[in-house]
């Protein structure tokens, strides 16, 4: 069985009144990376409560490592678009946040603290955050906050990261950065990845898997693979293959825009 | 130079406006010449301060302990109240209309009530200065809880953090700043109910002090009471700025204002 599975998942957000989401069906394999791509208000986010268990579907069923998913799960990384670091925390204490609660680091906390510390510390010079353990959030810059805000959804190890839009408020430059970031944070350990967003670039370079979602309900209508080797690099993006891809996903978008 | 002559006027431009104005209020009582029992100028109100200090400091200690009191139950029951309204939409539907509906009576009409119920002197001081300061510690607390991001929560909720675990780790922290903003308006709130229980039903503490010598036309005890008062507030806020900025300063970012 695969690691994540949608089985006919429908959402409306009140009883009897418009769906989210509307007969969705995929599963995503233990550690692939996965991308889901659709206009604005297509339900994407949804997608994502309702694999962390923050919303139950309405009709159908959702899987998560074999068990179907009922109330918040354990095993979760997530990375918004705002970076949600915690301003009364140096960048240091932010990532310790999931370990102070997520079980079992939690009951070990104060034993293995100085431990935690290490790996923390260990994950953000592996970003490039080195020597900014003690800043506040204020003190970084956009890039800076959403790399500390990726490793905050990995220090627990979480076998699946769900990450909604989180390159979506930074310039394109550090978004490409971000990305090899990513992929690489990816390839050396990995886990299981969804990625939301709107960026089909960003979509192609990092999934094995993009699925386009329709708006208004959200229904998926085009599953594309990328089988491109890895690592992909920033060159990758100036290719025939890549410029095809996005064209394509681009030509699904188009379809679903001229609908409305 | 202009820039640090700038700094210099914005770091003691606080003491210099109350230097001009003691030394306007002195000019227009002596040169106008208004007699000492309507208006009486700050060096007769400096007399009657330095002669009667003992008198005054008698009164100001029962202001200031009544006020602390009241003050500290506010800021007690404010929190939890607070956190209750903030955390509960059920709470917050069933007790924010009658809570409206509490701070909206004014304190000074239910003294005589607290007298009844307690005597004069120091219970209604207490209670009327809870009563009147415990209103915006209760809506900081509560309006900073319920303002927490949403996806803040999710981030949280995802990794199977209770409710318990968000109060404690975000929201708290996160509605410290909002808490200590209302300490600052709550202390003065709080002398002003002190004062007035006073004013109405008590032998003892400013407002009585300020009553009584009014009504044997001695101003200028009158107004070296009101300047206690006003001291007092003023050096109660400036240890709340003080403790907010020390403990707050994320919210600020460090900066000095």
């Amino acid at each position: 069985m695969a690691f994540v599975d949608f089985e006919h998942v429908s959402l409306a957000y009140d009883e009897g009144g418009p769906l989210a989401i509307e007969d969705i069906s995929f599963s995503v394999q233990e550690n692939e990376f996965v991308a889901v791509v659709g206009p604005s208000g297509c339900g994407k986010s949804t997608l994502m409560k309702l694999v962390s268990g923050l919303t139950e579907p309405t009709e159908g069923y959702v899987y998560l490592g074999g068990r179907q998913v009922a109330g918040p799960q354990k095993c979760i990384g997530m990375a918004f678009q705002a970076s949600n670091l915690l301003p009364w925390r140096t960048t240091l204490d932010n990532l310790m946040l999931p370990l102070e609660i997520v079980q079992p680091y939690r009951s070990q906390f104060r034993r293995r603290k100085q431990e935690f510390i290490e790996q923390a510390r260990a994950l953000l010079a592996r970003v490039g955050l080195a020597g900014a353990e003690n800043k506040y959030p204020w003190e970084l810059s956009g890039g800076m906050q959403q790399r500390a805000s990726i490793c905050r959804a990995l220090i627990h190890k979480p076998r699946l990261l769900m990450l909604d839009e989180p390159f979506g408020a930074l310039d394109a430059f550090t978004r490409e950065e971000l990305w090899c970031m990513l992929q690489d944070l990816w390839q050396e350990d990995p886990f299981t990845v969804i990625l939301v967003t709107h960026d089909l670039r960003e979509a192609v370079f990092l999934a094995d898997t993009v699925y386009v979602l329709s708006k208004g309900p959200g229904q998926i209508v085009a599953q594309k693979q990328i089988d491109e080797a890895r690592p992909r690099s920033l060159e990758f993006t100036y290719s025939k293959p890549f410029a095809d891809n996005v064209q394509e996903l681009r030509e699904h978008i188009g379809r679903i825009r001229a609908v409305q | 130079m202009a820039v640090s002559r700038k700094t210099f006027l914005v770091n003691n431009a606080s003491w210099m406006l109350v230097v001009a104005l003691i030394l306007l209020w002195e000019l227009i009582c002596v040169s106008l010449n208004v007699p000492r029992y309507l208006f009486p100028a700050p060096t007769a109100v400096w007399e009657a301060g330095v002669a009667r200090w003992e008198i005054i400091s008698k009164h100001a200690f029962q202001t200031f302990f009544t006020t602390m009191v009241g003050f500290g139950l506010a800021v007690a029951f404010g929190l939890l109240t607070g956190m209750a309204v903030g955390t509960s939409p059920l709470v917050y539907r069933a007790l924010y209309p009658l809570m409206i509906g509490f701070n909206s009576i004014p304190k000074v009409a239910f003294v005589p009530v607290l007298v009844v119920w307690f005597g004069i002197g120091t219970t209604p001081a207490i209670l009327t200065a809870f009563s009147i300061s415990f209103f915006p510690v209760m809506v900081n607390v509560a309006t900073g809880l319920a303002t927490l991001e949403p996806e803040l929560e999710d981030v949280l909720r995802s990794m199977g953090a209770s409710k318990l675990d968000i109060l404690r780790k975000v929201g708290l922290p996160r509605s410290m700043p909002y808490f200590f903003a209302s300490l600052k308006v709550a202390i003065t709130l709080a002398f002003v109910g002190s004062v007035i229980s006073e004013t109405v039903a008590s032998n003892l503490g400013i407002g009585y002090l300020m009553m009584a010598a009014s009504s044997s036309m001695d101003m200028p005890l009158v107004f070296a009471g009101l300047i206690v008062i006003g001291l007092m507030g003023v050096v109660m806020y400036e240890l709340f700025a003080y403790l907010e900025k020390r403990l707050t300063g994320w919210a600020n970012r460090g900066s000095d204002i």
